[in-house]
Protein backbone atom coordinates (compact mmCIF):
# COMPACT_ATOMS: atom_id res chain seq x y z
CA UNK A 1 0.00 0.00 0.00
CA UNK A 2 1.02 3.34 -0.89
CA UNK A 3 2.26 5.70 1.66
CA UNK A 4 0.26 8.46 1.36
CA UNK A 5 -1.85 9.03 4.86
CA UNK A 6 -4.31 11.29 6.57
CA UNK A 7 -1.27 14.10 7.09
CA UNK A 8 -0.46 13.62 3.77
CA UNK A 9 -3.71 14.77 2.22
CA UNK A 10 -4.31 17.35 5.34
CA UNK A 11 -1.05 18.87 4.02
CA UNK A 12 -1.85 19.11 0.96
CA UNK A 13 -5.31 20.15 1.33
CA UNK A 14 -3.47 23.25 3.44
CA UNK A 15 -0.68 24.39 0.72
CA UNK A 16 -3.88 24.40 -1.50
CA UNK A 17 -6.04 26.72 0.55
CA UNK A 18 -8.58 23.77 0.66
CA UNK A 19 -10.63 23.45 3.46
CA UNK A 20 -11.45 19.56 4.04
CA UNK A 21 -13.42 17.85 6.36
CA UNK A 22 -12.38 14.99 8.21
CA UNK A 23 -14.43 12.52 6.60
CA UNK A 24 -13.29 13.79 3.06
CA UNK A 25 -9.54 13.28 4.44
CA UNK A 26 -9.90 9.92 5.41
CA UNK A 27 -11.98 8.84 2.48
CA UNK A 28 -8.98 10.99 -0.08
CA UNK A 29 -6.22 9.32 1.89
CA UNK A 30 -7.43 5.61 0.64
CA UNK A 31 -8.22 6.88 -2.35
CA UNK A 32 -4.51 8.70 -3.77
CA UNK A 33 -3.06 5.45 -2.00
CA UNK A 34 -4.90 3.29 -4.38
CA UNK A 35 -4.16 5.93 -7.59
CA UNK A 36 -0.20 5.96 -6.78
CA UNK A 37 -0.20 2.08 -6.40
CA UNK A 38 -2.08 2.25 -10.03
CA UNK A 39 0.76 4.38 -11.20
CA UNK A 40 3.31 2.56 -9.86
CA UNK A 41 2.57 -0.62 -11.33
CA UNK A 42 4.20 1.45 -14.26
CA UNK A 43 7.63 0.49 -12.45
CA UNK A 44 7.29 -3.00 -13.24
CA UNK A 45 7.09 -2.91 -16.46
CA UNK A 46 10.27 -0.53 -17.03
CA UNK A 47 13.29 -3.01 -16.28
CA UNK A 48 16.94 -1.44 -14.98
CA UNK A 49 18.07 -0.15 -18.24
CA UNK A 50 15.47 2.19 -18.56
CA UNK A 51 16.03 5.64 -17.00
CA UNK A 52 13.82 7.64 -15.07
CA UNK A 53 12.53 10.33 -18.17
CA UNK A 54 10.06 13.43 -17.88
CA UNK A 55 9.31 13.04 -21.42
CA UNK A 56 8.38 10.00 -23.44
CA UNK A 57 9.61 11.97 -26.70
CA UNK A 58 13.25 12.55 -27.22
CA UNK A 59 12.88 15.69 -28.33
CA UNK A 60 15.37 18.98 -27.36
CA UNK A 61 15.79 22.52 -27.69
CA UNK A 62 12.00 23.71 -28.87
CA UNK A 63 12.36 27.18 -29.14
CA UNK A 64 10.49 30.50 -30.21
CA UNK A 65 12.00 33.30 -32.07
CA UNK A 66 12.08 36.50 -29.77
CA UNK A 67 8.97 38.10 -31.85
CA UNK A 68 6.18 39.92 -30.48
CA UNK A 69 3.08 38.01 -31.28
CA UNK A 70 -0.91 38.40 -30.03
CA UNK A 71 -2.16 40.11 -26.96
CA UNK A 72 -5.27 40.57 -25.20
CA UNK A 73 -7.02 43.98 -24.52
CA UNK A 74 -7.64 44.36 -20.59
CA UNK A 75 -11.24 43.49 -21.00
CA UNK A 76 -10.58 40.22 -23.19
CA UNK A 77 -7.58 39.03 -19.98
CA UNK A 78 -10.64 39.99 -17.56
CA UNK A 79 -13.47 38.26 -19.02
CA UNK A 80 -13.49 35.71 -17.17
CA UNK A 81 -12.88 37.34 -13.63
CA UNK A 82 -15.18 36.89 -11.26
CA UNK A 83 -14.25 40.46 -10.01
CA UNK A 84 -11.60 43.33 -11.40
CA UNK A 85 -11.31 46.85 -10.82
CA UNK A 86 -9.37 49.47 -12.52
CA UNK A 87 -7.96 46.85 -15.44
CA UNK A 88 -7.03 44.60 -12.76
CA UNK A 89 -7.89 40.99 -11.14
CA UNK A 90 -9.71 41.72 -8.16
CA UNK A 91 -8.87 38.84 -5.88
CA UNK A 92 -8.92 38.68 -1.56
CA UNK A 93 -6.42 40.01 0.50
CA UNK A 94 -4.30 37.15 1.09
CA UNK A 95 -2.35 37.71 4.38
CA UNK A 96 0.89 36.51 6.18
CA UNK A 97 2.39 35.68 2.56
CA UNK A 98 4.95 37.98 0.78
CA UNK B 1 5.99 47.15 13.80
CA UNK B 2 7.95 46.00 16.54
CA UNK B 3 11.68 47.48 17.12
CA UNK B 4 14.28 44.66 17.65
CA UNK B 5 17.13 45.21 20.06
CA UNK B 6 20.15 45.80 17.89
CA UNK B 7 24.08 46.08 19.29
CA UNK B 8 26.08 48.17 17.71
CA UNK B 9 28.21 46.70 14.98
CA UNK B 10 31.58 46.85 16.59
CA UNK B 11 30.21 44.65 19.25
CA UNK B 12 28.84 42.73 16.98
CA UNK B 13 32.18 41.66 14.77
CA UNK B 14 33.99 41.74 18.13
CA UNK B 15 31.81 38.44 19.06
CA UNK B 16 30.36 36.92 15.82
CA UNK B 17 31.40 35.92 12.20
CA UNK B 18 28.64 36.90 9.33
CA UNK B 19 28.04 34.13 6.85
CA UNK B 20 26.10 35.89 3.59
CA UNK B 21 24.05 34.65 0.52
CA UNK B 22 23.01 36.36 -2.32
CA UNK B 23 19.82 35.80 -4.71
CA UNK B 24 19.73 38.46 -7.00
CA UNK B 25 16.93 38.16 -9.98
CA UNK B 26 17.54 39.83 -13.13
CA UNK B 27 15.01 40.52 -15.86
CA UNK B 28 15.80 40.07 -19.27
CA UNK B 29 15.16 43.08 -21.73
CA UNK B 30 14.23 40.28 -24.61
CA UNK B 31 11.37 41.60 -27.02
CA UNK B 32 9.15 38.77 -25.34
CA UNK B 33 8.26 36.56 -22.43
CA UNK B 34 10.03 33.65 -21.36
CA UNK B 35 7.24 31.27 -22.68
CA UNK B 36 4.89 33.62 -24.58
CA UNK B 37 4.97 35.77 -27.21
CA UNK B 38 3.53 38.24 -25.33
CA UNK B 39 5.61 41.86 -25.14
CA UNK B 40 8.29 42.12 -22.46
CA UNK B 41 7.51 45.87 -21.67
CA UNK B 42 7.61 47.94 -17.95
CA UNK B 43 4.91 51.08 -17.56
CA UNK B 44 2.38 49.96 -20.16
CA UNK B 45 -1.66 49.19 -19.49
CA UNK B 46 -2.50 46.96 -17.05
CA UNK B 47 -2.99 43.69 -18.21
CA UNK B 48 -2.04 44.45 -21.95
CA UNK B 49 0.42 42.82 -22.41
CA UNK B 50 -1.20 39.38 -21.46
CA UNK B 51 -2.21 36.46 -23.76
CA UNK B 52 -3.58 32.56 -22.75
CA UNK B 53 0.03 31.65 -22.01
CA UNK B 54 0.69 34.47 -19.15
CA UNK B 55 -3.14 33.78 -17.88
CA UNK B 56 -2.32 30.15 -17.62
CA UNK B 57 -5.58 29.47 -19.42
CA UNK B 58 -6.77 25.34 -19.50
CA UNK B 59 -5.06 23.43 -22.56
CA UNK B 60 -1.98 26.10 -23.65
CA UNK B 61 1.66 25.05 -24.45
CA UNK B 62 4.58 27.54 -23.46
CA UNK B 63 7.54 27.96 -26.01
CA UNK B 64 11.19 28.83 -24.58
CA UNK B 65 12.53 32.50 -25.71
CA UNK B 66 15.65 31.50 -27.60
CA UNK B 67 17.03 34.77 -27.22
CA UNK B 68 16.10 34.31 -23.41
CA UNK B 69 18.36 31.15 -23.43
CA UNK B 70 20.94 32.98 -25.05
CA UNK B 71 20.87 35.63 -22.34
CA UNK B 72 20.85 33.13 -19.96
CA UNK B 73 24.32 31.42 -21.07
CA UNK B 74 25.66 34.21 -21.39
CA UNK B 75 25.00 35.56 -17.92
CA UNK B 76 26.49 32.20 -16.78
CA UNK B 77 29.88 32.57 -18.91
CA UNK B 78 30.26 36.37 -17.63
CA UNK B 79 29.62 34.43 -14.10
CA UNK B 80 32.52 31.81 -14.80
CA UNK B 81 29.81 29.08 -14.69
CA UNK B 82 29.97 25.57 -16.44
CA UNK B 83 27.26 25.47 -18.83
CA UNK B 84 24.85 22.55 -18.75
CA UNK B 85 25.01 20.01 -21.51
CA UNK B 86 21.26 19.62 -20.43
CA UNK B 87 18.95 21.25 -18.56
CA UNK B 88 15.16 21.19 -17.70
CA UNK B 89 12.53 23.18 -16.41
CA UNK B 90 10.73 21.92 -13.39
CA UNK B 91 7.72 23.82 -11.73
CA UNK B 92 7.79 25.20 -8.68
CA UNK B 93 4.04 24.79 -7.15
CA UNK B 94 2.45 27.38 -4.65
CA UNK B 95 -1.26 29.34 -4.22
CA UNK B 96 -0.69 32.50 -4.71
CA UNK B 97 -2.48 35.43 -7.05
CA UNK B 98 0.66 36.43 -8.40
CA UNK B 99 1.02 33.86 -10.37
CA UNK B 100 -2.62 32.52 -12.53
CA UNK B 101 -1.25 29.20 -13.12
CA UNK B 102 -0.72 28.00 -9.33
CA UNK B 103 3.09 27.13 -10.21
CA UNK B 104 5.74 29.22 -11.25
CA UNK B 105 7.99 27.79 -14.61
CA UNK B 106 11.48 27.15 -13.02
CA UNK B 107 14.69 25.10 -12.94
CA UNK B 108 15.03 23.23 -9.79
CA UNK B 109 17.74 20.05 -10.34
CA UNK B 110 19.08 21.02 -13.43
CA UNK B 111 20.40 24.80 -14.02
CA UNK B 112 21.45 26.11 -16.92
CA UNK B 113 24.58 27.54 -15.55
CA UNK B 114 26.22 26.35 -12.04
CA UNK B 115 29.77 26.44 -10.40
CA UNK B 116 31.25 30.28 -11.29
CA UNK B 117 32.67 32.63 -8.85
CA UNK B 118 32.78 36.23 -9.29
CA UNK B 119 35.91 38.42 -8.66
CA UNK B 120 34.31 41.60 -6.37
CA UNK B 121 36.42 44.75 -6.10
CA UNK B 122 35.87 46.78 -2.91
CA UNK B 123 36.55 49.95 -3.26
CA UNK B 124 40.10 50.25 -1.32
CA UNK B 125 40.80 47.75 -4.17
CA UNK B 126 40.65 44.66 -2.80
CA UNK B 127 39.40 41.69 -4.72
CA UNK B 128 36.96 39.18 -3.01
CA UNK B 129 36.40 36.10 -4.93
CA UNK B 130 32.16 35.10 -4.40
CA UNK B 131 31.13 31.45 -5.59
CA UNK B 132 28.39 30.97 -7.49
CA UNK B 133 26.42 28.45 -6.96
CA UNK B 134 24.54 28.07 -10.19
CA UNK B 135 21.94 30.93 -12.28
CA UNK B 136 18.43 29.20 -13.37
CA UNK B 137 16.05 30.47 -15.91
CA UNK B 138 12.44 31.39 -14.81
CA UNK B 139 9.82 33.65 -15.30
CA UNK B 140 8.49 36.83 -12.81
CA UNK B 141 5.29 36.67 -11.24
CA UNK B 142 2.24 39.09 -11.81
CA UNK B 143 2.27 42.70 -9.79
CA UNK B 144 0.34 42.83 -6.81
CA UNK B 145 -1.32 46.11 -5.25
CA UNK B 146 -2.53 45.57 -1.72
CA UNK B 147 -5.66 47.85 -1.34
CA UNK B 148 -8.27 49.26 1.91
CA UNK B 149 -6.94 48.58 5.27
CA UNK B 150 -5.52 51.26 7.83
CA UNK B 151 -1.68 51.06 6.63
CA UNK B 152 -1.89 49.92 2.99
CA UNK B 153 0.63 47.23 4.32
CA UNK B 154 -0.68 43.72 2.98
CA UNK B 155 -1.41 42.64 6.72
CA UNK B 156 -4.26 45.59 7.43
CA UNK B 157 -5.21 44.96 3.03
CA UNK B 158 -9.32 44.30 2.05
CA UNK B 159 -8.07 42.81 -0.88
CA UNK B 160 -5.57 42.88 -3.72
CA UNK B 161 -5.48 44.14 -7.54
CA UNK B 162 -3.23 41.79 -9.85
CA UNK B 163 -1.16 42.79 -13.31
CA UNK B 164 -0.45 39.92 -14.65
CA UNK B 165 2.05 42.00 -17.58
CA UNK B 166 5.13 41.22 -15.56
CA UNK B 167 3.72 37.64 -15.32
CA UNK B 168 6.21 35.60 -17.73
CA UNK B 169 8.64 38.25 -17.84
CA UNK B 170 12.27 36.26 -18.16
CA UNK B 171 14.01 35.83 -15.11
CA UNK B 172 17.62 34.88 -14.14
CA UNK B 173 18.34 33.83 -10.48
CA UNK B 174 21.76 34.22 -9.75
CA UNK B 175 22.48 31.64 -6.52
CA UNK B 176 25.79 32.27 -4.41
CA UNK B 177 27.62 29.66 -2.23
CA UNK B 178 27.92 30.74 1.62
CA UNK B 179 30.04 33.40 1.47
CA UNK B 180 32.52 33.53 4.51
CA UNK B 181 35.64 35.41 5.60
CA UNK B 182 34.08 38.92 4.90
CA UNK B 183 34.12 39.83 8.63
CA UNK B 184 33.08 43.56 9.15
CA UNK B 185 33.56 44.35 5.45
CA UNK B 186 30.37 42.28 4.87
CA UNK B 187 27.58 45.16 3.99
CA UNK B 188 30.66 46.49 1.95
CA UNK B 189 30.60 43.41 0.01
CA UNK B 190 27.29 43.08 -0.23
CA UNK B 191 26.66 46.10 -2.25
CA UNK B 192 29.85 45.56 -4.29
CA UNK B 193 28.85 42.16 -5.20
CA UNK B 194 25.06 43.43 -6.59
CA UNK B 195 26.78 46.17 -7.85
CA UNK B 196 29.20 44.03 -9.66
CA UNK B 197 26.00 41.71 -11.25
CA UNK B 198 24.50 44.78 -12.05
CA UNK B 199 27.05 46.08 -14.29
CA UNK B 200 27.42 42.80 -15.86
CA UNK B 201 24.69 42.28 -17.02
CA UNK B 202 24.21 45.55 -18.61
CA UNK B 203 27.47 45.12 -19.92
CA UNK B 204 25.99 42.11 -21.50
CA UNK B 205 23.04 44.31 -22.61
CA UNK B 206 21.23 41.23 -21.37
CA UNK B 207 18.92 43.26 -18.89
CA UNK B 208 18.45 47.05 -18.81
CA UNK B 209 19.78 46.48 -15.31
CA UNK B 210 17.34 49.32 -13.53
CA UNK B 211 17.28 49.05 -9.75
CA UNK B 212 14.57 51.15 -9.21
CA UNK B 213 12.45 49.04 -12.14
CA UNK B 214 13.06 45.65 -10.43
CA UNK B 215 15.13 44.57 -13.23
CA UNK B 216 17.50 43.56 -10.55
CA UNK B 217 16.36 42.45 -7.57
CA UNK B 218 18.44 41.13 -4.33
CA UNK B 219 17.77 38.72 -1.54
CA UNK B 220 20.15 38.97 1.03
CA UNK B 221 20.73 36.01 3.37
CA UNK B 222 22.62 36.88 7.04
CA UNK B 223 23.97 34.41 9.38
CA UNK B 224 26.17 35.07 12.53
CA UNK B 225 28.51 32.36 14.22
CA UNK B 226 30.50 32.60 16.77
CA UNK B 227 34.58 33.12 15.41
CA UNK B 228 36.30 29.89 15.10
CA UNK B 229 33.50 28.09 14.57
CA UNK B 230 32.67 25.84 11.17
CA UNK B 231 28.98 25.44 11.62
CA UNK B 232 26.77 27.91 10.37
CA UNK B 233 24.32 29.74 12.31
CA UNK B 234 20.45 29.69 11.55
CA UNK B 235 19.85 32.67 8.30
CA UNK B 236 17.11 35.42 7.99
CA UNK B 237 16.15 36.05 4.29
CA UNK B 238 15.41 40.13 3.66
CA UNK B 239 13.62 40.29 1.07
CA UNK B 240 13.48 42.82 -2.12
CA UNK B 241 16.49 44.76 -1.28
CA UNK B 242 16.29 46.92 -4.18
CA UNK B 243 18.80 49.24 -4.06
CA UNK B 244 22.43 49.03 -3.90
CA UNK B 245 22.45 51.39 -0.63
CA UNK B 246 19.63 49.32 0.58
CA UNK B 247 21.69 46.16 0.51
CA UNK B 248 24.33 47.08 2.69
CA UNK B 249 21.91 48.84 5.48
CA UNK B 250 19.82 46.21 5.35
CA UNK B 251 23.07 43.14 6.00
CA UNK B 252 24.72 45.60 8.72
CA UNK B 253 21.47 46.11 10.31
CA UNK B 254 20.40 42.09 9.96
CA UNK B 255 24.47 41.42 11.69
CA UNK B 256 22.95 43.54 14.01
CA UNK B 257 20.10 42.04 14.93
CA UNK B 258 21.38 38.44 14.76
CA UNK B 259 24.06 39.44 17.19
CA UNK B 260 21.56 40.83 19.88
CA UNK B 261 19.30 37.91 19.41
CA UNK B 262 22.34 35.66 20.27
CA UNK B 263 23.71 37.70 23.33
CA UNK B 264 20.26 37.26 24.95
CA UNK B 265 20.99 33.80 24.49
CA UNK B 266 17.87 33.21 21.91
CA UNK B 267 17.63 31.29 18.95
CA UNK B 268 17.56 33.41 15.76
CA UNK B 269 14.32 32.08 14.11
CA UNK B 270 14.93 31.50 10.33
CA UNK B 271 12.40 33.18 8.47
CA UNK B 272 11.84 35.50 5.97
CA UNK B 273 12.57 40.04 6.51
CA UNK B 274 11.23 42.74 5.34
CA UNK B 275 13.09 45.97 4.42
CA UNK B 276 11.88 49.44 5.20
CA UNK B 277 14.06 51.21 3.36
CA UNK B 278 12.50 54.53 5.69
CA UNK B 279 13.41 53.05 9.16
CA UNK B 280 16.26 51.14 7.46
CA UNK B 281 14.96 48.16 9.53
CA UNK B 282 13.64 44.89 8.75
CA UNK B 283 10.58 43.06 10.32
CA UNK B 284 9.83 39.55 10.68
CA UNK B 285 8.18 38.72 7.27
CA UNK B 286 6.67 35.10 7.61
CA UNK B 287 8.88 31.71 9.40
CA UNK B 288 9.59 29.04 7.08
CA UNK B 289 7.28 26.38 7.65
CA UNK B 290 5.04 23.84 5.42
CA UNK B 291 4.35 26.12 3.23
CA UNK B 292 7.53 26.34 1.52
CA UNK B 293 7.11 22.79 0.18
CA UNK B 294 7.35 23.88 -2.92
CA UNK B 295 6.70 20.13 -4.75
CA UNK B 296 8.35 20.90 -7.96
CA UNK B 297 8.47 18.79 -10.83
CA UNK B 298 9.85 18.51 -13.82
CA UNK B 299 7.64 20.50 -16.52
CA UNK B 300 6.11 18.37 -18.59
CA UNK B 301 5.18 21.08 -21.40
CA UNK B 302 8.40 21.81 -22.34
CA UNK B 303 11.50 19.69 -23.70
CA UNK B 304 14.87 20.04 -22.37
CA UNK B 305 17.44 22.38 -23.16
CA UNK B 306 20.57 21.62 -24.36
CA UNK B 307 23.02 24.08 -25.76
CA UNK B 308 25.59 22.39 -28.13
CA UNK B 309 29.33 23.35 -26.86
CA UNK B 310 29.35 25.44 -30.32
CA UNK B 311 26.60 27.44 -29.76
CA UNK B 312 27.92 27.96 -26.05
CA UNK B 313 31.75 28.93 -27.37
CA UNK B 314 29.68 31.08 -30.06
CA UNK B 315 28.52 33.05 -27.11
CA UNK B 316 31.38 32.77 -24.89
CA UNK B 317 33.69 34.15 -27.99
CA UNK B 318 30.65 37.29 -28.10
CA UNK B 319 30.74 38.63 -25.07
CA UNK B 320 32.03 41.88 -23.92
CA UNK B 321 35.20 42.79 -22.23
CA UNK B 322 34.65 42.49 -18.62
CA UNK B 323 33.69 45.74 -16.47
CA UNK B 324 36.13 44.99 -14.38
CA UNK B 325 39.03 44.48 -16.87
CA UNK B 326 37.87 47.18 -18.45
CA UNK B 327 38.80 49.90 -15.71
CA UNK B 328 41.61 48.28 -15.79
CA UNK B 329 42.72 48.71 -19.13
CA UNK B 330 41.45 52.17 -19.31
CA UNK B 331 43.21 53.84 -16.10
CA UNK B 332 46.43 52.42 -17.70
CA UNK B 333 45.60 53.65 -21.11
CA UNK B 334 44.07 57.24 -19.70
CA UNK B 335 47.37 57.39 -16.97
CA UNK B 336 45.06 59.04 -14.36
CA UNK B 337 45.58 59.00 -10.88
CA UNK B 338 43.73 56.57 -8.55
CA UNK B 339 41.78 58.87 -7.36
CA UNK B 340 41.04 60.72 -10.54
CA UNK B 341 39.74 57.62 -11.82
CA UNK B 342 37.60 56.84 -8.62
CA UNK B 343 36.48 60.23 -9.01
CA UNK B 344 35.43 59.54 -13.14
CA UNK B 345 33.94 56.06 -11.63
CA UNK B 346 31.92 57.82 -8.98
CA UNK B 347 30.74 60.78 -11.67
CA UNK B 348 29.37 58.14 -13.78
CA UNK B 349 31.41 59.21 -16.42
CA UNK B 350 33.65 56.71 -17.69
CA UNK B 351 31.78 55.77 -21.26
CA UNK B 352 31.83 59.46 -22.04
CA UNK B 353 35.45 60.34 -21.17
CA UNK B 354 36.22 56.74 -23.28
CA UNK B 355 33.90 58.39 -26.25
CA UNK B 356 35.70 61.65 -26.21
CA UNK B 357 39.11 60.33 -26.46
CA UNK B 358 37.88 58.37 -29.02
CA UNK B 359 36.52 61.45 -31.07
CA UNK B 360 40.38 62.77 -30.56
CA UNK B 361 40.22 64.34 -27.26
CA UNK B 362 43.80 64.18 -25.06
CA UNK B 363 42.37 62.08 -22.02
CA UNK B 364 43.66 64.96 -19.76
CA UNK B 365 41.12 67.41 -21.83
CA UNK B 366 38.23 64.81 -21.42
CA UNK B 367 38.71 64.53 -17.87
CA UNK B 368 39.01 68.08 -17.98
CA UNK B 369 35.71 68.93 -19.55
CA UNK B 370 33.33 65.95 -18.22
CA UNK B 371 34.72 66.24 -14.31
CA UNK B 372 35.36 70.43 -15.00
CA UNK B 373 31.95 71.30 -16.45
CA UNK B 374 30.01 68.93 -17.32
CA UNK B 375 29.50 66.73 -14.26
CA UNK B 376 28.69 69.89 -12.50
CA UNK B 377 26.42 71.13 -14.57
CA UNK B 378 24.46 67.38 -14.58
CA UNK B 379 24.39 67.76 -10.61
CA UNK B 380 22.53 71.45 -11.06
CA UNK B 381 19.93 69.83 -13.23
CA UNK B 382 19.79 66.68 -11.58
CA UNK B 383 19.97 64.10 -14.05
CA UNK B 384 23.38 61.46 -14.76
CA UNK B 385 26.05 63.32 -17.35
CA UNK B 386 25.52 61.74 -19.54
CA UNK B 387 21.79 62.53 -20.20
CA UNK B 388 22.54 66.46 -20.44
CA UNK B 389 23.52 65.33 -24.34
CA UNK B 390 26.77 66.61 -24.88
CA UNK B 391 28.42 65.02 -27.74
CA UNK B 392 32.11 64.47 -27.96
CA UNK B 393 32.46 65.84 -30.87
CA UNK B 394 31.51 69.37 -29.08
CA UNK B 395 34.21 68.99 -26.53
CA UNK B 396 37.01 68.24 -29.23
CA UNK B 397 35.98 71.76 -31.17
CA UNK B 398 35.80 73.46 -28.68
CA UNK B 399 39.12 71.72 -26.85
CA UNK B 400 40.13 72.42 -30.31
CA UNK B 401 39.55 75.96 -30.53
CA UNK B 402 40.80 76.91 -26.81
CA UNK B 403 44.10 75.39 -27.81
CA UNK B 404 44.29 77.39 -31.41
CA UNK B 405 43.72 80.31 -28.76
CA UNK B 406 40.34 81.36 -30.82
CA UNK B 407 39.03 81.04 -27.30
CA UNK B 408 40.04 81.34 -23.83
CA UNK B 409 38.98 78.75 -21.06
CA UNK B 410 36.18 81.15 -19.86
CA UNK B 411 34.45 81.80 -23.08
CA UNK B 412 34.63 78.34 -23.96
CA UNK B 413 32.46 77.30 -20.58
CA UNK B 414 30.13 80.04 -21.85
CA UNK B 415 29.84 78.38 -25.63
CA UNK B 416 29.18 74.88 -23.61
CA UNK B 417 26.12 76.85 -22.04
CA UNK B 418 25.03 78.14 -25.54
CA UNK B 419 25.32 74.55 -26.73
CA UNK B 420 23.46 73.09 -23.92
CA UNK B 421 20.65 75.46 -24.98
CA UNK B 422 20.61 74.63 -27.85
CA UNK B 423 22.15 77.47 -29.86
CA UNK B 424 24.03 75.52 -32.51
CA UNK B 425 27.45 74.15 -32.87
CA UNK B 426 30.40 75.63 -30.53
CA UNK B 427 31.27 77.66 -33.97
CA UNK B 428 28.18 78.36 -34.97
CA UNK B 429 28.14 79.83 -31.08
CA UNK B 430 31.48 81.70 -31.01
CA UNK B 431 29.97 83.69 -34.03
CA UNK B 432 26.86 84.66 -32.86
CA UNK B 433 27.82 86.00 -29.34
CA UNK B 434 31.34 87.42 -30.83
CA UNK B 435 33.04 85.46 -28.33
CA UNK B 436 36.42 85.24 -30.03
CA UNK B 437 39.65 86.48 -28.89
CA UNK B 438 41.16 89.09 -30.74
CA UNK B 439 44.49 88.36 -31.52
CA UNK B 440 44.21 89.56 -35.17
CA UNK B 441 46.15 92.74 -34.74
CA UNK B 442 44.62 94.90 -37.39
CA UNK B 443 41.45 95.12 -35.58
CA UNK B 444 43.52 95.73 -32.45
CA UNK B 445 45.67 98.98 -34.14
CA UNK B 446 42.35 100.56 -35.23
CA UNK B 447 40.96 100.00 -31.56
CA UNK B 448 44.92 101.11 -30.19
CA UNK B 449 44.72 104.04 -32.87
CA UNK B 450 41.25 105.13 -31.19
CA UNK B 451 42.55 104.62 -27.72
CA UNK B 452 44.93 107.05 -28.32
CA UNK B 453 43.07 109.63 -29.93
CA UNK B 454 40.68 110.09 -26.86
CA UNK B 455 43.41 110.20 -24.50
CA UNK B 456 46.23 112.46 -26.00
CA UNK B 457 47.95 113.75 -22.68
CA UNK B 458 47.92 109.88 -21.49
CA UNK B 459 49.65 109.11 -24.45
CA UNK B 460 52.18 112.04 -24.28
CA UNK B 461 53.35 110.92 -20.35
CA UNK B 462 53.95 107.14 -22.21
CA UNK B 463 55.87 108.59 -25.03
CA UNK B 464 57.61 110.92 -21.84
CA UNK B 465 58.94 107.30 -20.04
CA UNK B 466 55.77 107.45 -17.54
CA UNK B 467 55.22 103.74 -18.70
CA UNK B 468 53.16 102.64 -15.92
CA UNK B 469 50.32 105.46 -17.73
CA UNK B 470 49.20 102.39 -20.03
CA UNK B 471 46.62 101.09 -18.08
CA UNK B 472 44.50 103.60 -19.18
CA UNK B 473 45.07 102.84 -23.32
CA UNK B 474 44.56 99.02 -22.51
CA UNK B 475 41.57 99.55 -20.30
CA UNK B 476 40.23 101.68 -23.02
CA UNK B 477 41.54 98.92 -25.79
CA UNK B 478 39.80 95.92 -23.78
CA UNK B 479 36.70 98.14 -23.48
CA UNK B 480 36.42 98.55 -27.11
CA UNK B 481 36.96 94.86 -27.96
CA UNK B 482 34.55 93.78 -25.18
CA UNK B 483 37.16 92.15 -23.66
CA UNK B 484 38.23 89.81 -26.41
CA UNK B 485 41.44 91.30 -26.48
CA UNK B 486 44.74 89.28 -25.38
CA UNK B 487 46.01 92.06 -22.69
CA UNK B 488 49.43 90.83 -22.94
CA UNK B 489 49.58 91.60 -26.99
CA UNK B 490 48.04 95.01 -26.54
CA UNK B 491 50.36 96.76 -24.25
CA UNK B 492 53.48 95.43 -26.39
CA UNK B 493 51.32 96.82 -29.34
CA UNK B 494 50.82 100.03 -27.70
CA UNK B 495 54.63 100.48 -26.86
CA UNK B 496 55.71 99.70 -30.14
CA UNK B 497 53.28 102.22 -32.14
CA UNK B 498 54.87 104.91 -29.49
CA UNK B 499 58.30 103.65 -29.93
CA UNK B 500 59.07 103.13 -26.40
CA UNK B 501 61.00 100.56 -25.30
CA UNK B 502 59.16 99.26 -22.10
Amino acid sequence: MAAINRDDVAHLARLAHIEMSDQELDRMAGELAVIVDAVKSVSQAAGDDVPATSHPIPLSNVFREDVVGHTFTAEQALSGAPDSDDNRFKVPAILDED
Amino acid sequence: MSTDTILSFEEAMEKYDPVLGFEVHVELNTRTKMFSSAPNVFGDEPNTNVNEVDLGMPGVLPVVNRTAVESSIKIGLALNCKIAESCRFARKNYFYPDTPKNFQTSQYDEPIAYDGYLDVELEDGTVFRVEIERAHMEEDAGKLTHMGGATGRIHGADFSLVDYNRAGVPLVEIVTKPIQGAGSRAPELAKAYVAAVREIVKNLGVSDARMERGNVRCDANVSLRPHGRERFGIRSETKNVNSLRAVEHAVRYEIQRHAAVLEAGEPVIQETRHWHEDTRTTTSGRAKSDADDYRYFPEPDLVPVVPSREWVEELRASLPEPPAERRKRLKADWGYSDLEFRDVVNAGVLDEIEETIAAGASASVARKWWMGEIVGRAKAADVDPGQLGVQPATIVELATMVEDGKINNKMASQVLDGVLAGEGTPAEIVEKRGLAVVSDDGPLLEAIDAALAAQPDVADKIRGGKVQAIGAIVGGVMKATRGQADAGRVRELILEKLGVTA
